[in-house]
Parts: C-alpha cells; structure tokens; sequence
C-alpha cells in the first residue's frame, strides 16, 4: 500500500512530510532501537515512543517507511531536522501504540 | 598512581538499595575492601551524598559526589560533580523533573535521608524510579553546567543501557567513557568500539556485600577528585 493513502486516513499530527511516495508492507513496534534495529523490516511503518535523535539512523539504516511517535510524545527538534535531511516522514499521535496499530489493522496492513 | 575505585553504589534512599546500605556501612566496607574512591549514586537523587562525605572525612577516603539520573529514553547515566554544592543544585533540577508519582514503600521499599550517624532525618515521597522529563543530551549538557561529567551506565545490559535503548552512542555525546558492568552481555560489549571509549566497570552494588572488592582500578597523577574528573572527561 502507498504510505499516503494510509496515512490520510488516519488522524495524526504530520511533523516531517513525506516527499517522495513510500511503498508500506508493514508494521513494526518497538521501543528498543537495539531490537529494532534487528528485527524490523524494510518498507515497515514503525510505532514507537522515543524521539531521539538516533530513532532517524535506524529507521534510515533498515529502511523504514514512515514513523508513527505515540503517546503524545514530543519529538526533539534535531530529530526533526534529521528527518527531513533522510526524508523518512514522522507523525505524532496522542493514541498508544496499540489503538494506532489496530487503526493500521483495520486499513489492511 | 593506581586509584582502586567502585563509583556506582546505592545508599538506603535508592528504593532498590537494601536498608544495610547506610553511609557509614557503605564506607566501611569500602575501607574493608581497600578502595581509595566511592560514590554513592542514587536513582534521580543525591540527598545522602553529604552525609557520606562526612563519614569519608575522617576514614580517608575519598567520595565522589554522584547520582544516576534515569533520562526521557529511560537510560541510566551517571554523573559526577567535583563540588558537591554544584552536585545538589542539579540534583534539585533532577527530582523537581519527576512526575508525582508516590512511592509505594510495600513495593519499592524506603526512600531514606540519613545524616553521617546514620540516623533516618526524612523521607522523599516521589517514586525515585520514575523517568526524569530530560532527554540524555539534555542531561549531558546540564550535567557539565553544573561542572560534572556524564557517564553512560552499564552499557552492556539490555536493559536502561544507552546502546539496548538507543541502539548506538550517538557521537554529538562527545563521550570518552563509558560503564561496563560483570553482566557480559557479547553482542553489546562488542558494540561498545573499545578503542573509542574508556571503560570504567563498577559494582552498582543495592547490597553491602556487592560492592567491589579492589579489581578495577584507573591510573592517576594524584589521589584527588581532579585527577579523577580528569580521565574522565580527557580520558587520562
């Protein structure tokens, strides 16, 4: 599925925009950027709660294709930054990490 | 000169700490076991350091005034201070960015002050186990306002370790020291790039007879907290 035919369809807060169309396949969820690092998968949109800096390398380095911070968290300006110089899109959301994947669920991912 | 040193103990005031962990026991044993530098680094609080300055006063030994902050990313990173005063001022910062969750003292046990005759002179009511509001660079930064150095704790576990919960040492740190602990975990000791970093190795002892006996030790000029800030900060 393309990322922004999913992402219009939920209602999140976009903070670093896509400009370039991403190709989504699924989904990871993670807090551990150790275990993310290893486990997620190309083309995965990834549900997390951290908003370091160093979320952007590994979503660079595995290929992510969206991610989704949850919780209300507030995302740290020099990841903000980061971002957009990767183009890796970042959206926030008040939900937790399980109401947003059931969202992603229920669209077919 | 050689320093034998074990710069990560918890006191009684730690909820996980055990109630044998007073500041006199503490130095006691570490003047049992031949060390020549401690600190006590509580969770998100340094209200016992100055009684363990106290009691270190008249025993020889030296302390290092230290705490270990738990930051937004739920990372344990110790920092030391050369100035206690220094030290307090940020530890006010610390637990002033603790959410006001009490603690329960069934499950966590007590947050015991105690002044340097071991006597029990307050309580603190926030849960000293809760994540600060700070990210690890806020802390990095804070820490040398007040004069002090951060250093990552326990690196090699899997969990609240900087390389397990951000996946890498993010170079903008400027670190030149990290902490290793006896939990040898393969896979993040490998990570660490032991040539990049200093390893200091403590005992984060929450029981009197964990704490270190006189393995490591870190090569100094002088027996002084400068010389101490010294390697940790320039590596040597």
């Amino acid at each position: 599925m393309n990322l922004s035919d999913i992402m219009n369809q939920l209602d999140l807060e976009e903070v670093v925009k896509t400009t370039q169309e991403k190709e989504v396949n699924n989904v990871y969820i993670g807090d551990l950027l150790s275990i993310v690092m290893s486990k997620s998968q190309e083309n995965d949109i990834w549900i997390t709660i951290q908003t370091h800096v160093n979320v952007i390398a590994v979503a660079a380095l595995v290929g992510i294709s969206a991610v989704i911070v949850v919780e209300g968290m507030k995302v740290e300006q020099d990841t903000i930054e980061k971002a957009k110089e990767m183009n890796i899109p970042i959206y926030t959301t008040s939900l937790s990490a399980y109401e947003i994947a059931c969202k992603l669920n229920e669209l077919g991912i | 000169m050689k320093l034998y040193y074990d710069l990560h103990i918890h006191s009684i005031l730690s909820p996980c700490g055990s109630e044998e962990m007073t500041p006199n026991n503490i130095i006691n044993m570490a003047m049992l076991k031949q060390l020549d530098i401690i600190a006590v680094t509580d969770h998100n609080t340094m209200l016992n350091v100055p009684a363990v300055i106290k009691v270190a006063q008249k025993k020889g030994i030296i302390v290092l005034p230290g705490i270990e902050v738990t930051t937004k990313e739920d990372i344990h990173a110790l920092c030391y201070f050369k100035d206690i005063n220094d030290g307090l001022k940020f530890q006010d910062i610390i637990y002033d960015s603790l959410p006001n969750i009490k603690n329960n003292e069934e499950i966590f046990g007590y947050q015991y002050i105690m002044d340097e005759k071991d006597q029990i002179i307050g309580k603190l009511d926030k849960l000293l186990l809760s994540s600060t509001k700070f990210t690890i660079n806020e802390i990095n930064n804070l820490a040398k306002e007040y004069s002090g150095a951060m250093v990552p704790a326990h690196v090699n576990k899997t969990t609240n370790s900087i390389l397990s919960n951000l996946g890498f040492i993010p170079k903008e740190l400027k670190l030149c020291i990290v902490e290793k602990n006896s939990d040898q975990n393969e896979y993040l000791c490998k990570m660490i790039g032991e040539s990049d970093y200093n390893i200091i190795t403590n005992s984060d002892a929450h029981y009197l007879r964990d704490i270190s006996e006189p393995d490591n030790q870190i090569l100094v000029n002088k027996k002084d907290i400068n010389s101490i800030f010294n390697y940790m900060t320039k590596g040597g």
